[in-house]
């Protein structure tokens, strides 16, 4: 079932420059890319820093404005709606930020953070209030008593948890996770990775999953979108992607990733050569004479790739 | 045998807080060999970085308490004037930052940068020292060296700025570098590069690297051996062969069931229990880990764990490890 469907999404932000500051031209963020959200999967975008991945979620949730494409969203396009009509959807999709150090105002209370979206959207009592708020701290695994102090009195990856608990605090259906645990520790990573599994089956959460590292990406996702300088190079499912690889590009960033096998680096510093070098040598045959990747082509129900 | 070029013999790294001198480094001794890259691995808070500014003097004396002995050339360095110590760092000891943007200046071309730490070491003509920067700009791998020579840092990309930060701290041929988390601000296709470069100077240089990281994939990468570190104390020290295959430490052994493995995936992953504790609320005394594995009984530890040699070079602290067990019966190989 689709739940949220992008397509040919792009963002393109002005260059000015010259005499009267014209419109001299254009960086392409995003640039024509399309996929489909099913509801109760985790959809991982992946990509390098600049790809255009974060991009892709702040104009999902509304933070930037699409210059072009629609987002379909319970059959309405976002993109449309004034804005208004936007805060209806406000809720079903929420955020979680990346760094929970910035992303929590050090002034206010845990009860004011993760309450914020409840005094936006509904009218409760603050007896009320303060119980669902109480509720949800607990749910995240933290002390009902934790209401009361600031975020400066939690450890990293507590305050996420804070971040995760203020983002569920509406019922939401989406949430878009960009880059949730790049900031945490390894154990405290796997506290807040396990943590959004349980959450995801108890509120039968869509995730919109964004990060660089992709262990972790194979930990979390259903289905995995490679992206590219703005576009995407390769869709598919977890097994596609990380056991039959189409594009170059995929199979280069997935030779980069460290391997935790000491004995295997002489195997992988060759297997890397390889592709550096088929990555040169065929390079044509993957990307068009101004550097851009070919757009998707189906090769099966699940996988697409970018070639020609 | 290798030589040694850094011998850290009992350091401890004390910091005041409050009229109160805290350790955050304690009674550390490893020693790093040329041509040999010895990683120094744990997670935020555990003193990695401490311990390695402490070996080039750049905490703040007014506020820092440092005890024991770093021996480098012969010298104590801990004892050393400031003028001594500039003769050392950037000439004799590379340093190599996280974030190649901030250990930059933004308004110096980078080829001028390079120059400048010549202009404190050596007595170059100007034209010489062109010369050995345009060669030190191919040596770390930077396609066009005469143009980048005129470049600043924030013309180049991340990748780019961190070859010429490393450009710069090897300007000198150290025996030793010090790599701070030298790849954690990098993508993933940019940070197998610099692995790869990081790797062909320790060789051709014969330098040794002492690699601070909290990645324990870089580490299974670069590393020759390893040092595991917990609240201020090593923990377990080993060839990086070992302590992948057969880590004994609880620590060691919780981290590694941490990470998400690509090889073999399973549906959660490992927890450790509770948290760091804060600097100032250390616990002094005995296993510093037991509170985070308190399944495990009292008993089972050390009232004053020590590191012990328990297989020829395999150090690991505390008893505790011979008793030591994951509550969910899981540990994968």
């Amino acid at each position: 079932m689709t739940f949220l469907r992008v397509n040919q999404l792009k963002v393109h932000y002005p260059v000015r420059g010259g005499f009267f500051r014209k419109v001299i031209g254009h960086v392409k963020a995003v640039d024509g890319i399309s996929f489909e959200l099913k509801k109760g999967e985790t959809y991982g975008l992946v990509g390098e820093s600049g790809c255009g991945k974060t991009t892709t979620g702040r104009t999902i949730i509304g933070l930037v404005k699409a210059t072009a494409g629609e987002i379909l969203f319970d059959g309405k396009d976002l993109t449309k709606l004034s804005r208004r009509e936007f805060v209806q959807y406000r809720k079903d999709i929420q955020m979680i930020f990346q760094d929970p150090y910035s992303s929590l105002n050090p002034r206010k209370r845990v009860l004011d953070i993760v309450a914020e979206p409840l005094r936006n959207f509904e009218k409760l009592s603050p007896q009320e209030e303060k119980r669902k708020v109480q509720g949800l701290i607990e749910k995240v695994g933290l002390h009902s008593d934790s209401v009361y102090k600031y975020p400066h009195e939690f450890s990293g990856g507590q305050r996420q948890r804070i971040g995760i608990a203020r983002a569920l605090t509406l019922n939401p259906k989406l949430i878009i996770a960009d880059e949730p645990v790049s900031a945490l520790d390894v154990s405290v990573q796997a506290q807040v990775l396990n943590f959004m599994k349980d959450i995801q089956k108890e509120f039968q959460l869509t995730y919109l999953f964004i990060s660089h590292d992709l262990g972790i990406i194979r930990h979390m996702c259903d289905r995995i979108g490679i992206m590219y300088r703005g576009q995407f190079v390769e869709e598919g499912t977890k097994d596609e992607i990380f056991h039959d690889p189409k594009h170059i590009y995929t199979k280069r960033l997935l030779a980069s990733i460290p391997n935790a096998d000491p004995l295997r680096r002489q195997e992988q510093q060759k297997l890397r050569q390889q592709i550096e070098k088929d990555y040169e040598q065929l390079y044509s045959r993957y990307f068009d004479a101004e550097g851009r990747v070919y757009p998707l082509k189906r090769i099966s129900e699940t996988h697409s790739v970018a070639i020609p | 045998m290798k030589r040694s070029v850094l011998q850290i013999e009992s350091l401890r790294v004390s910091f005041r807080i409050q009229d109160e001198y805290y350790a955050a480094v304690d009674d550390v001794s490893l020693t790093v060999h040329e041509n040999e890259v010895l990683a120094i691995v744990g997670e935020s808070g555990c003193g990695k970085s401490a311990l390695a500014l402490s070996i080039i003097g750049l905490h703040p004396p007014e506020r820092t308490k440092l005890e024991g002995a770093v021996v480098f050339k012969g010298k104590n360095l801990l004892t050393q004037s400031v003028q001594a110590l500039n003769q050392i760092r950037g000439k004799d000891i590379g340093m190599i930052f996280q974030d190649p943007l901030t250990a930059l200046n933004p308004l110096m071309t980078v080829g001028k940068q390079i120059e400048e730490s010549m202009d404190y070491h050596t007595t170059l003509s100007t034209a010489e020292k062109r010369n050995r920067t345009l060669e030190l700009l191919e040596h770390v791998g930077i396609p066009n060296p005469s143009q980048t020579y005129d470049r600043y840092p924030h013309e180049l990309s991340g990748g780019m700025r961190q070859r010429i930060v490393i450009a710069i701290a090897i300007t000198c041929n150290p025996a030793l570098l010090i790599a701070d988390e030298p790849t954690t601000a990098l993508d993933v296709t940019i940070q197998a590069q610099i692995i790869r470069l990081l790797k062909n100077l320790q060789q051709q240089l014969n330098t040794g690297i002492l690699l601070i990281t909290h990645d324990l994939g870089v580490v299974a990468e670069m590393a020759d051996r390893v040092a595991v570190m917990y609240a201020g104390e090593i923990v377990e020290l080993a060839d990086v062969h070992t302590l992948f295959t057969r880590p004994l430490h609880p620590y060691t052994r919780s981290l590694l069931q941490s990470i998400p493995s690509l090889q073999t995936p399973k549906e959660t992953l490992h927890v450790i229990q509770g948290i760091v504790p804060p600097l100032t609320k250390l616990p002094r005394t005995g296993c510093r880990f037991r509170s985070r594995i308190s399944w495990i009984h009292e008993s089972k530890h050390e009232p004053h764990p020590i590191l012990r040699e328990v297989e020829p070079n395999h150090w690991v602290r505390c008893t505790c490890y011979q008793h030591f067990y994951f509550p969910d019966g899981g540990e994968k190989a």
